[in-house]
């Protein structure tokens, strides 16, 4: 027991070893030697202290619910079609003939590229970010499920049959259980890259969320408050993959056994 | 050259003519079996031994309805087979067991695909469960299980289902020496207790001659691709055998003679 917590501890010595040095070297190039001017690279203190103003002020807090609601939105409507379309492209050759080369054309457009068509058709604000974020997302979620899809192992199939399961039964006990660690994969890329999406499509089609904050203190010269946005994607991006991972571990619990 | 007779009583499932060839990666076809005619009796334990590639695999996967026959028929009761179906239960070598069940779910899946009320369910896991020695691991996944248990799990999943036919695909291949023996033990105590109520026909697949002639009432020895019956062999063995079948004089003859067969080169 006392092993076991040990090397937990050295673990996470390790891990947060880079980003302590970090903090050293950047404290110590700032607030310390005053290398640079305050736009180029404020102090970690002057960070902490443009955190405490946004905070308080509620500010941080309204962008922050902002863009997690359209990244509900986006990753919702990416999970409700992408999943049944990429069982339907994995499951079925001709849905995949007719699907494939439309998706295939569409697939290597970044999703920044429909920042200026997502303007003009839904304007400027939640619609035009939710779609960006949402094609991004969709792509991460089909593509798995497509690979997912293909992977079913053809004997846990046959079992289920010559048991007497019927289409239905063989779809939702056997399929989609096969498939769900597939669709988990994608829901956590299509996290990820929602992340980076969403970000740009509110630096441009946006008044509010962390990329219009990031955008609006540009303007006005607050580099500390641009970095609190950015950490605070960095802290928000790390806790949802532990959120997802966790949940994973809860709902695929037979995954167990692969993980160490 | 007309079907083979049966040992035991009516028969349950009848082949005829029975070939199935593959389309290769060149797009040539490969004669994989056949033309082959063999019937299964009811309550009959039929084994077939052949060489690897020799199609046997093929001819089982048909009688489950997993592949078509590219000629000839294959009937159960007189019936085209042309689907799997709950009727005819099958053991995989590699298991297949579903990775997201517990021991208990895998159990429980045929009875309740079949429509089974959730108690009688219940009921034939629980029934299960303790036939095939699996007391204590009920609610522990396939990863978590030996070779050997996850194998009598399977046999138990089939079997819940009551299925008057259980096609078998080299089962034992995959587990040690040991191990091996001992499942053909409990094998035929499992096949005694399941035949009990209703009489069950088997078709098991292996290339293990010693399996073969322990287990089976009947063993059809098959020739290299594409498989065709060389001989047949009634296993004069009466049940309930007992391990020492394996050390009398017959067992050993019986043993030679098919191993000359298979050793026999085909071309």
């Amino acid at each position: 027991m006392m092993r076991a917590a040990d090397s937990r501890a050295r673990e996470l010595g390790w891990r947060l070893m880079l980003p302590m040095l970090l903090l050293v070297v950047w404290y110590v190039a700032t607030d310390i030697l005053n290398l640079t001017h305050p736009v180029i690279l404020p102090s970690p203190t002057g960070v902490v202290r443009a955190f405490m103003r946004l905070a308080s002020s509620g500010e941080l807090l309204n962008n922050i619910g902002a863009s997690l609601l359209r990244i509900f939105y986006a990753n919702c409507a990416a999970l409700l079609l992408g999943v049944p379309l990429g069982l339907a492209m994995g499951l079925y050759k001709p849905v995949e003939r007719l699907c494939d080369g439309l998706l295939s054309l569409f697939r290597p457009i970044p999703p920044l590229a429909w920042v200026p068509l997502s303007i003009l058709w839904l304007g400027i604000g939640t619609l035009s970010v939710v779609f960006i974020t949402f094609l991004a997302a969709f792509f991460a979620v089909l593509v798995n499920t497509i690979a997912g899809a293909q992977a079913v192992d053809k004997q846990l199939v046959r079992a289920a049959q010559s048991l007497g399961a019927g289409q239905r039964r063989l779809m939702v006990r056997v399929i989609l259980p096969s498939v769900a660690p597939a669709i988990f994969t994608g829901f956590r890329v299509a996290i990820g890259v929602s992340w980076m999406s969403i970000v740009a499509a509110e630096l441009i089609a946006a008044p509010s969320g962390l990329g219009y904050m990031i955008m609006y203190y540009r303007e006005v010269l607050r580099t500390d408050a641009i970095i609190v946005g950015m950490l605070t994607i960095g802290v928000i991006g790390l806790a949802m993959d532990f959120g997802t991972r966790w949940l994973e571990r809860r709902l695929l619990p037979w995954r167990t056994g692969f993980h160490l | 050259m007309s079907a083979v007779q049966t040992v035991g009583a009516s028969p349950k499932i009848i082949a005829r003519e029975l070939t199935k060839r593959f389309q290769s990666a060149h797009g040539e076809s490969v004669e994989a079996l056949g033309p082959i005619d063999l019937t299964i009796g009811v309550g009959e334990f039929l084994a077939i031994v052949g060489p690897s590639g020799c199609g046997k695999s093929t001819l089982l996967n048909v009688a489950a309805g997993f592949e078509q026959a590219s000629s000839g028929t294959i009937e159960i009761d007189g019936r085209t087979i042309d689907a799997p179906g709950p009727e005819r239960g099958v053991v995989f070598q590699d298991y297949a067991l579903f990775p997201w069940l517990s021991v208990a779910g895998n159990i429980g899946f045929g009875p309740a695909s079949v429509g089974l009320p959730p108690d009688q369910v219940e009921a034939r896991v629980r029934h299960w469960i303790k036939l095939v020695h699996l007391e204590g691991s009920e609610h522990k996944y396939p990863h978590e299980l030996s070779g050997g248990m996850r194998q009598r799990c399977a046999l138990a999943r089939c079997l819940a289902n009551d299925p008057e036919v259980l096609l078998m695909d080299e089962p034992l291949a995959a587990l040690d020496a040991l191990t091996r023996v001992r499942l053909q033990d409990e094998l035929l105590e499992i096949w005694n207790e399941a035949s009990r109520e209703r009489p069950k026909s088997a078709l098991y697949i292996t290339h293990a001659i010693d399996e073969a002639l322990y287990l089976a009432d009947r063993i059809i020895v098959m020739s290299d691709r594409p498989g065709r019956v060389l001989r047949e062999i009634v296993v004069p063995f009466a049940r309930p055998r007992e391990s020492e079948v394996r050390t009398l004089p017959e067992f050993h003859r019986l043993a030679d003679e098919i191993w000359r067969l298979l050793r026999r080169p085909s071309a």
